[in-house]
């Protein structure tokens, strides 16, 4: 195929060679197809990127980012404060545990999901219970929330009026982070499982023809076919999670928290987004959106070579 | 990998179709079952639960006597939505805005996607380049929002629709798929005398039917259960989509609480018409993602699998 390419390039090339000229009028439509999408990059990418230096600036209306003065401490004022900010470390610490509880609980349940449902052999229930699975995806995390009222709501929740108890879901800290982790694996394991069907779909069936041959039993070739071949594929997700760490969304804890619970449901993009936008702390923000993005980039070089150290393929 | 698939289960599995042939079951089979059909129930029983309230009278929602079956059936709670000129708007609204971001996302995807597949194109990597960067480092919540009020985006429904209009992840679905097909194709069109853009339109558009519904259903089920955008950028009431309307009913914000306001004043009747608001605003995504299920399957793990 790659010859057959160059040769008819190769056609092309000769009839005009040569000169800039003809490059750009044989090429000018592709570039005015990219320049739509080059704009939007720029515009919607690059540009706040310069907002960024408001991180060590201080904060003035009217003028543009380039003319503000310096902060204090050569600069380095907000983050500073931020570090001597608990309300700032609250954050780190909510994000970092909900996303290392997300990572125990959120990770396997789709590989676990996979390998049921692979297992499975009345293929009629498979699609039912698979399209099933999938649904929680297509919620938003609002309607999810008030789906979660409907059910765990201290007083007319459905499950308390049920067990005829009072158990406080969302009002208590231990109750809320369990209940939060819950609701996150229940939205994601269908959608999560898709990528692990399609790697098992991928592995030779060869293998278990061989492995039924030698007498292994359901369990043994999951263990020994199953999931060696769909391990790339688990390092892979796994690594790109643990890249993540200190990332965080932004629809699912804003929309779960309440005041009961805030000490342990403030993340750092709920945070930013209370004391920037509400409360026009635009210095403060800044440098902590700032800190994040940084620490968020050095985990995911990081997680990368490690992939590649392991022999697994990396991400980028 | 479809008729690998369908080999493997045959040879091995022999998947049982029907009841007909319920011999050679044994013990794993049924406690993956079982599995299966806890996990619908876990799945159904919160929408099926709400659903029952939507569609209950409001003296038995007040007694906390709906489970997962209507009781005193009624449409009065839907009546009320309905009615409401406030949910019809946001309705609208958020249809609309829906409607032009997914289709100016398609676009904007397929420009970007299609020259880059062209090795010859001058500037090309730098153009990757300066792609791939925005996935890794992102200037932040407060830079995006100041350049949102610099460009006086603010409080305005292309705010809703702009910043996101083209995802890296969805263009590299595209580009895949592009990818995907026979560059001879290409190659023949290009010998007689198509023009790129000629080519776009005529073979790779109608080629990718596939990925594109994919796409426009990632695009809009994106914008239609987005809010957080729409809570930092928006104040006016006329330009909440329904998630964010939602959620501030639900937290009682800027007196928008449904049992406080006028006609409303049974409250039980504020149970049914949040279950009935959030059915009202589900409906649509529920109805429509079954049947893209084949395409959006294939364009997740397209997604995933890099090149």
């Amino acid at each position: 195929m790659g010859k057959k390419k160059m040769m008819a390039t190769g056609i092309v090339a000769t009839k005009r060679k040569g000169s800039f000229g003809a490059y750009i009028r044989r090429y000018w439509q592709l570039y005015l197809l990219l320049l739509l999408p080059v704009v939007y990059f720029v515009v919607f990418k690059y540009v706040p990127m310069e907002y960024i230096q408001i991180a060590f600036k201080k904060y003035k209306l009217g003028i543009t980012v380039w003319e503000m003065p310096l902060a204090k401490n050569d600069g380095f004022e907000w983050f500073i404060k931020a570090f001597k900010n608990p309300k700032f470390w609250l954050s780190v610490r909510n994000t970092v545990v909900l996303n290392l509880l997300d990572l125990t609980f959120g990770f396997p349940a789709p590989i676990i999901f996979a390998i049921i449902l692979n297992e499975l052999r009345f293929s009629r229930l498979k699609k039912v219970t698979q399209t099933i699975a999938y649904m929680p995806h297509f919620l938003s995390w609002v309607i999810i929330y008030s789906v979660s009222l409907a059910l765990f709501a201290d007083n007319d929740g459905m499950i308390n009026q049920v067990l005829g108890t009072k158990i406080p879901f969302f009002s208590d800290p231990t109750h809320w982070i369990v209940s939060y982790i819950a609701i996150g694996v229940w939205q994601n394991f269908g959608w999560g499982s898709i990528i692990y069907l399609a790697a098992i779909a991928g592995i030779n069936p060869e293998l278990y023809e061989a492995a039924m041959v030698d007498g292994a039993g359901r369990l043994q070739r999951i263990w020994h076919v199953t999931l060696p071949g769909i391990r790339s594929t688990i390092v892979v997700l796994l690594i790109m999670n643990l890249g993540n760490i200190l990332g965080s969304g932004f629809d699912r804890p804003f929309a779960f928290q309440n005041n009961l619970v805030l000490d342990v449901a403030e993340v750092l993009s709920t945070y930013v987004y209370k004391a920037g936008i509400k409360s026009l702390q635009l210095e403060l923000t800044t440098a902590v959106g700032l800190f994040q993005s940084v620490i968020c980039l050095f985990f995911l070089l990081g997680s990368n070579w490690l992939s590649r150290k392991l022999g697994e393929r990396g991400i980028f | 990998m479809k008729k690998k698939t369908s080999e493997y289960e045959d040879n091995i599995r022999k998947p049982v179709r029907g009841f007909g042939k319920l011999n050679g079951i044994n013990g794993g089979d049924i406690i993956c079952t079982i599995i299966c059909l806890i996990v619908i129930v876990i799945c159904l029983t919160p929408m099926l639960h709400l659903l029952a309230k939507s569609l209950s009278g409001s003296s038995m929602l007040i007694q906390h006597k709906v489970f997962l079956l209507p009781k005193d059936f009624t449409l009065d709670s839907y009546a009320y939505v309905f009615k409401d000129p406030k949910y019809i708007k946001s309705f609208g609204f958020t249809t609309i805005i829906t409607v032009l971001s997914c289709v100016l996302s398609l676009v904007m995807t397929t420009l970007c996607a299609y020259p880059l597949l062209f090795p010859k194109l001058k500037g090309r990597g730098v153009i990757n380049l300066l792609i791939t960067i925005t996935m890794f480092f992102s200037a932040g919540t407060i830079p995006n929002y100041l350049l949102m009020k610099d460009l006086g985006l603010l409080d305005t429904p292309l705010v809703l629709m702009l910043p996101y209009c083209l995802s890296v992840f969805n263009m590299i679905i595209l580009r895949n798929f592009f990818y995907g097909i026979p560059d001879s194709l290409r190659e023949a069109a290009e010998i007689d005398g198509a023009s790129f853009f000629r080519i776009l339109v005529t073979i790779y558009v109608p080629l990718s039917k596939p990925v594109y519904a994919t796409l426009a259903l990632f695009y809009a089920v994106g914008r239609w259960n987005g809010y957080s955008d729409a809570l930092m950028y928006v104040k006016t009431q006329d330009y909440y989509p329904l998630q964010l309307l939602i959620y501030y009913i639900l937290n009682n914000i800027n007196s928008l609480d449904i049992a406080t306001q006028e006609g409303f004043t049974t409250p039980g009747l504020g149970i049914g018409l949040r279950a009935a608001t959030v059915m009202f605003s589900t409906i649509p995504i529920l109805c429509i993602y079954p049947w893209l299920q084949r395409y959006f399957i294939h364009g997740a793990t397209m997604g995933a699998v890099k090149e």
